[in-house]
């Protein structure tokens, strides 16, 4: 059995009095024990609030209404709050988007380290500051004495960053979520981070959940791929497989439309059209409307995830060789 | 070092500040009353009170007038009350305690109900308790403080009969000349209805205001990272959410003071509270010019000082502003 187990997720926000619309349409994920799974999807797929969700850290006005979390076989939405908050942070952590966001502007980088370790593990403040700073060193943060005293606003985005991966390593946990932790970054220091995280969960078999819109980036990280699309998964397979012969219409959208795949000259293939809002899918596929292969049928019903081979697509028209038309 | 360049830089603000209070003062005392009807008597005939005037400087331009009031004010000297005949600021400054005893004992009571009351409504806005602390404080609000004062009389004084209603009541006199209520019973009882009717005024306004800022924090992106790092909910709300909330919360809360000021005019009258605000409005009904500049200025220094502390307890609570004027 994995690791992480989500069956069946739906998060959904109210819309008017009565009415909900769902984030979430119905998510399955499975993760191994250090395995590195990256989910894919434009802006607004629903990718941070599955990454929230699998913590169950939806803040109102949304909730999760069905589907069930098993981590280590316990399912986190039935666990009262004292336990969930015993795996939050400690064996499943989190790093943010936005590191000029992430760390509290009031708090020293070493309060935020120590109250981490301390929240999780009976240990002194003197222990728990060595502990803190063997892990800013281990995040190649120069001289990570005078850091752990330093203000958050003291330090460059991606320093910043590095601070945020070094908490999130400070308990060892099975599992890291990246919500897009290079987006809001540099571009030079992009990659660093990247590589940072890669070999850090590398070197201590830690399991990872890497969101990204970044095709490119994610096909160097991580062995099996989630797309998303309208809080959906639309494929999911492995990595090398979706890259080099992606099933799903949407998955070649994303691949056509990388500045690595055009080649000089050419202009950028965007997939025409944007994601619909979740107040106002279209019936049917939620993808139909930008789908260069519908087909009458794809405007009615709703295709479900089913396996081709070792993959899994959610289309009625897929791009498999030898059902090519 | 950053404390000496910052307290430079107020203090030269704090001046220029003082100027101006100090010239509507002075445009008070030129607007206000004829200072010779107080000096003589109706028998004095023009041509005698035309010298006079020359004598006192009274026809002399404003401007040389006002440097003369300013370089008396300068050495303590605010005139001398007609009322009660004496150096106006001694009369000031020997009500300075009632009325800072009475700021203190409301301060004390809205900022002990606000915090929690604020932060429970933000933490908790739709249990029923925090609907109805909203709701009251929208009432409370609205509500004028001699309407609270007079319904706390009624209820504590005359019905229940278990609070004094007027006065100080027994006082002790500290060797450096304070008169504190604050070391006997019986001044204690005295301050329990004047306070609560001076923080009832405030408490609506910080509530409202703490529960703002707080919702505000709540839900910034190092709230939802604090979650995430599995700490307690008290942590959270206390350590991570509380202390950024209280930033805004101390300049705008530094700003009310003012008003907090301003009401003790009131609430001294009604409860007649032997303090500054109470004296000022008897000064007011008396036309007493020296005394009523007196408190303007006394109350204008109060001011400057209090903002001073508050900015500087901003930059002590906040590690992002250096202290505004030093370098680095
Ligand atoms: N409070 C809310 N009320 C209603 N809808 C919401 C709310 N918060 C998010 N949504 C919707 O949920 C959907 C999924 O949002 P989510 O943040 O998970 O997207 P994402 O895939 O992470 O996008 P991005 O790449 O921009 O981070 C979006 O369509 C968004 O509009
Ligand atoms: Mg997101």
């Amino acid at each position: 059995m994995a690791l992480l187990e989500v069956r069946g997720l739906e998060v959904a926000f109210p819309q008017g009095p009565r009415d909900e619309a769902l984030a979430l349409r119905g998510v399955d994920l499975d993760l191994d024990p250090g395995e590195r799974l990256g989910v894919v999807g434009e802006s607004g797929a629903g990718k941070s609030m599955l990454a929230f969700a699998i913590l169950n850290l939806i803040s109102e006005p949304g909730r999760i209404r069905a589907g069930s979390i098993r981590f280590d076989g316990r399912n986190l939405l039935t666990l009262p709050p004292a336990e969930i908050r015993n795996i939050r942070g400690n064996r499943i952590a989190m790093i943010f988007q936005d590191p000029m966001m992430t760390l509290n502007p009031v708090l020293t980088i070493g309060r935020q380290m120590v109250e981490t370790l301390q929240a999780h593990r009976r240990i002194g403040w003197a222990e728990a500051r060595k502990l803190s700073i063997e892990r800013l060193g281990q995040v190649a943060i120069p001289t990570p004495e005078s850091r752990f005293d330093s203000y958050p606003h003291e330090l460059s985005g991606g320093l910043r960053q590095r601070v945020v991966i070094a908490i999130a390593l400070l308990t060892d946990p099975e599992i890291i979520i990246a919500d897009e932790p290079t987006t809001a970054l540099d571009v030079t220091i992009q990659a660093e981070i990247m590589a940072l995280i890669l070999r850090l969960c590398r070197d201590h078999r830690v399991g990872l959940i890497l969101i990204t819109h970044d095709l490119g980036v994610v096909a160097e990280v991580t062995e099996r791929l989630m797309i998303m699309y309208a809080g959906k998964v639309v494929e999911e397979g492995s990595t090398r497989q979706l890259i080099e012969h992606p099933g799903h219409p949407y998955t070649r959208g994303l691949l056509a439309a990388l500045p690595q795949r055009v080649a000089r000259g050419q202009t950028l293939n965007q997939i025409p059209g944007t994601m619909p809002g979740i107040a106002d899918l279209p019936a049917g596929c939620a993808y139909h409307p930008r789908c260069e292969r519908a087909i009458a049928g794809c405007h009615i019903n709703i295709p479900v995830l089913e396996a081709h081979g070792s993959r899994r697509i959610s289309c009625f028209r897929p791009l498999l060789a030898g059902a090519e038309a | 070092m950053h404390i000496l360049a910052f307290l430079i830089r107020r203090l030269f603000q704090a001046v220029i500040v003082m100027l101006i209070i100090s010239i509507i003062g002075f445009s008070i005392q030129d607007q206000l009353g004829d200072p010779l009807r107080e000096l003589v008597g109706q028998s004095v005939s023009e041509a005698e009170r035309e010298a006079l005037r020359d004598r006192m400087g009274l026809n002399d331009p404003f401007w040389t007038q006002y440097l003369r009031f300013l370089g008396n004010a300068l050495g303590g000297d605010l005139g001398t009350s007609y009322f009660f005949k004496k150096p106006a600021l001694e009369v000031i400054l020997a009500k300075f305690p009632a009325t800072f005893e009475l700021v203190l004992g409301a301060t004390f009571l809205f900022v002990s109900a606000s915090i929690p009351g604020g932060i429970y409504c933000a933490i908790r806005p739709r249990a029923w308790l925090a609907r109805f602390i909203m709701a009251g404080s929208i009432i409370g609000l609205s509500i004028p403080i001699f309407l609270t004062a007079i319904f706390l009389i009624w209820i504590f004084a005359v019905e229940l009969g278990v609070m004094p209603s007027f006065g100080r009541g027994e006082t002790v006199t500290l060797p450096w000349g304070w008169r504190t209520g604050f070391l006997t019973r019986d001044g204690l009882l005295h301050l329990v209805l004047p306070s609560i009717s001076l923080a009832a005024i405030m408490l609506p306004l910080f509530i409202r205001l703490i529960r703002a800022e707080m919702i505000e924090t709540l839900s910034t992106e190092y709230v939802r990272f604090a979650w995430a790092k599995g700490l307690a909910a008290r942590r959270v709300w206390f350590v991570h959410a509380f202390r950024n909330t209280l930033l805004p919360v101390v300049t705008v809360g530094g700003l009310q003071i003012g008003t907090l000021i301003a009401y003790t005019i009131l609430t001294e009258t009604v409860f007649q509270w032997p303090g500054m605000g109470f004296m000022f409005l008897e000064a007011v009904k008396r036309v007493d010019t020296p005394l009523i500049i007196a408190y303007i200025i006394v109350v204008g220094m109060i001011f400057v000082i209090v903002n001073t502390i508050v900015d500087l307890v901003y930059t002590l609570i906040n590690p992002m502003v250096k202290l505004p004027g030093a370098q680095g």
